[in-house]
């Protein structure tokens, strides 16, 4: 009896929507039921005929009955329904009759409700009890070792996922298999491991993700068609994959260190960037400023000997005249800004040392020593 | 009379529905019974479910699962081939095929688990001694790992990012373990019909050598980044200084070149007009002289003549005579 009761609990993973297992003996519960109420009745009308007790009974009996001959099914379920517990039907939603006190009995199976279970977390307010995983030694402890993965490259990560199902097939799902909800976790657990332990932990961990997804669903799908348990599963998702804890910190030192990487190449960029354009600007200018030169240059010289071959062609014609005015024209230029002229007799013979030439120079140092080099 | 007449049907009735119960009874869609006379199976086991009908009293019923059941291993510490201590889980489906003899060698499911336990247990234990880690980790041989194309430069020379070879792999070690054990559960009336590895996961005493290992892998990937970074960095600023120079060194190059060819264009021009002839050689260097007395002789020159310059030699006498060359009487100083 032991193992009736447990499938019967453990076949409803909705939660008391049906009683299967209670189909093969319904005798004792509805005994019960009888008993309590015949015992009730009789001390609340003390002194009863037993005819009145017979009454009393057929009346409940036919209540009971009347009580357990209709069921509902909601819309999002089938109902399966069996007759001294051997298959009779599926029903679909809405009200219906069955023969009463446990002859017919009818499980609510939800075929259209998605359905999921999690690994490594759970969803806070799930009332489904195959959603998380079994509590043996606390819910922490439990879902740390469901996380907990060897990758192929004998490193560790700590996997998070999550399994979309849904049940598609209501006779299977109850008769074919005693756990399928919990024989669907292990497959999930079983599938999920061995294709991490295919990958290495940067697979698993940044860049393999999506393929691990789409692998571990086609072998769950492969499995749960195999094994028959009326289950289709339409999703895995990756939830956080991490690391284990001590090793979180070098993995986030290798990030560190190739943003690192990118911020020194970047900032050596800069300082090249600083430069080097600046540079060739500067190069283009002086060698901009030499073609200037050397305009100013040609064109200068050019300037200096048109003049002067004009003005040679004239001295041809007069050369002592030209020679004498050009003379006499640079020194009257010349001439008057001089401050100290000393003009003396051809025949005077040591004046030099009477000229006060030290106080000149003097002056000539304080003021005036610049003015020489005047182009 | 009519009382005990009463009473006696009432008696009647509840013994025949007594009866009745005890003789009928219902076999379920998931199970499948053995009638037992005082403790010794009758017949063949009821396989087909429905309402079915039995001797009161005397013959009891026993109810056997017909599903597909789970067995589910607890997680055992075992070393593997190369000295490592792992905890291997294992789960199990498995069916009972003949009643009778379940029922005869193994009377319920707890012994038939525990019995599960014991073989599955040691057949597994037996398995992972003879394999590596690695072959009960990864199931496919050849498979190649995809490889992060920004880490592939410093994982390849530190042989990261491959997988550990294998021989067989996990589904050929399942298969072992399998095989053994079906062979050993058979006596017992149940079919195995697979078994899988649900966890594999380091013992809790190996665990921290791993995760060495594991941040000293990453410290060396960081490290490398961190030298390429530097490294790549160290080339710019290299790239920097030769780039400069040659730009800068370019540029005076040209300059000199530009400014040379300049030099010697006008060096040309002139040579060309003041070499024409002797004339205008001398002619050349008198006017050239006038213009730079224009300015050599400043505010601050002394100028001493004599009155027998050109200039002054009319303070003296009057009559022009025929002098050829002036100059060289006047002193700059």
């Amino acid at each position: 009896m032991s193992t009736q009761d447990g499938s019967g609990g453990g076949g409803n993973p909705w939660g008391g929507g049906g009683n299967s297992g209670g189909g093969n003996n319904p005798g004792p519960d509805v005994e019960d039921i009888v008993r309590q109420g015949q015992d009730r009745l009789k001390s609340m009308i003390p002194g009863g005929s037993p005819k009145g007790i017979i009454i009393i009974a057929i009346a409940v009996l036919a209540g009971l009955g009347a009580w357990t001959s209709y069921y509902t099914v909601p819309s999002d379920s089938v109902a399966v329904v069996q007759r001294f517990g051997a298959y009779l039907k599926e029903v679909p939603p809405g009200l219906h009759f069955k023969l009463p006190l446990g002859v017919d009995d009818a499980t609510i199976v939800p075929v259209k409700r998605q359905l999921k279970q999690e690994f490594g977390f759970t969803t806070p307010g799930a009332r489904d009890p195959y959603q998380r995983s079994r509590t043996r030694n606390g819910a922490r402890e439990s879902q740390k070792l469901e996380t907990q993965m060897v990758t192929g490259d004998l490193n560790a990560a700590l996997v998070e996922w999550v399994v979309q199902y849904r049940i598609s097939e209501p006779v299977k799902f109850l008769f074919e298999v005693r756990e399928p909800s919990e024989t669907l976790r292990y497959v999930s657990e079983s599938v999920m491991r061995e294709v991490v332990g295919d990958r290495t932990v940067d697979e698993v961990i940044t860049i393999g993700r999506q393929e691990i997804e789409t692998e571990a669903l086609t072998k769950m799908q492969a499995l749960s068609t195999k094994y028959a348990m009326g289950i289709s599963i339409d999703q895995v998702q990756l939830k956080n994959i991490n690391p284990p804890e001590p090793v979180q910190d070098s993995f986030n030192e290798v990030n560190q260190a190739q943003q690192e990487k990118e911020k020194l190449i970047n900032e050596a960029r800069r300082d090249y960037n600083k430069v080097i354009p600046l540079a060739e600007g500067e190069k283009d200018q002086r060698i901009r400023e030499a073609d200037g030169y050397r305009l100013k240059r040609i064109n200068e010289a050019q300037g200096d000997v048109a003049r002067f071959t004009a003005l040679f062609a004239e001295y041809t014609k007069a050369p002592e005249v030209t020679l004498r005015r050009i003379y006499i024209e640079t020194l009257q230029e010349v001439m008057p800004a001089i401050r100290s002229k000393v003009i003396v007799d051809e025949a005077t013979r040591g004046i030099l040392p009477f000229l006060n030439l030290d106080s000149q120079n003097l002056g000539a140092q304080q003021a005036g020593t610049p003015k020489k080099e005047r182009p | 009379m009519n009382r005990f007449i009463q009473i006696a049907l009432l008696v009647v009735f509840g013994i025949t529905t007594f009866v009745a119960m005890s003789s009928t009874y219902t076999v379920n869609e998931v199970e499948q019974v053995i009638i037992t006379q005082f403790g010794k199976p009758i017949g063949e086991p009821v396989t087909t479910a429905g309402l079915k009908v039995k001797v009161p009293f005397v013959q009891e019923v026993n109810p056997i699962d017909k599903r597909i059941l789970e067995w589910d291993g607890n997680p055992s510490d075992m070393p593997t081939k190369d000295k490592l201590y792992i905890s291997v889980d294992l789960f199990a489906r498995w069916r009972i095929t003949d009643p009778l003899q379940y029922f005869l060698r193994l009377r319920d499911e707890r012994s038939a688990q525990s019995r599960l336990d014991d073989i599955l247990g040691s057949e597994t234990r037996n398995a992972v001694a003879k394999h590596e880690l690695i072959e009960i980790i990864r199931t496919t041989k050849n498979r190649v790992p995809l490889r992060d194309a920004l880490l592939t430069d410093a994982e390849k020379d530190l042989k990261m990012g491959l997988l550990v070879p294998i021989q067989k792999g996990r589904k050929l070690v399942e298969e072992e373990i399998f095989t053994a054990a079906a062979e050993k559960v058979r006596v017992f009336g149940i079919e195995l019909l697979d078994i899988r590895f649900k966890r594999i996961n380091y013992n809790e005493s190996v665990r921290p050598k791993i995760y060495d290992r594991m941040i000293s892998e990453r410290r060396q990937i960081a490290e490398r980044f961190l030298s390429e970074g530097n490294g790549e960095a160290a080339r710019i600023r290299g790239n920097r200084v030769r780039d400069l120079n040659k730009a800068q060194s370019e540029a005076y190059r040209q300059v000199e070149e530009i400014r040379g060819v300049a030099d010697a264009k006008a060096s040309e021009i002139y040579a060309k007009a003041y070499n024409q002839s002797p004339q205008s050689v001398g002619f050349y260097e008198f006017t050239r002289t006038m213009q730079s007395y224009k300015s050599i002789i400043g505010e601050n020159t002394t100028l001493v003549l004599s009155t027998g310059s050109d200039l002054f030699k009319f303070l003296k006498k009057m009559a022009p005579d025929g002098v050829t060359v002036p100059a060289s009487s006047a002193r700059g100083k």
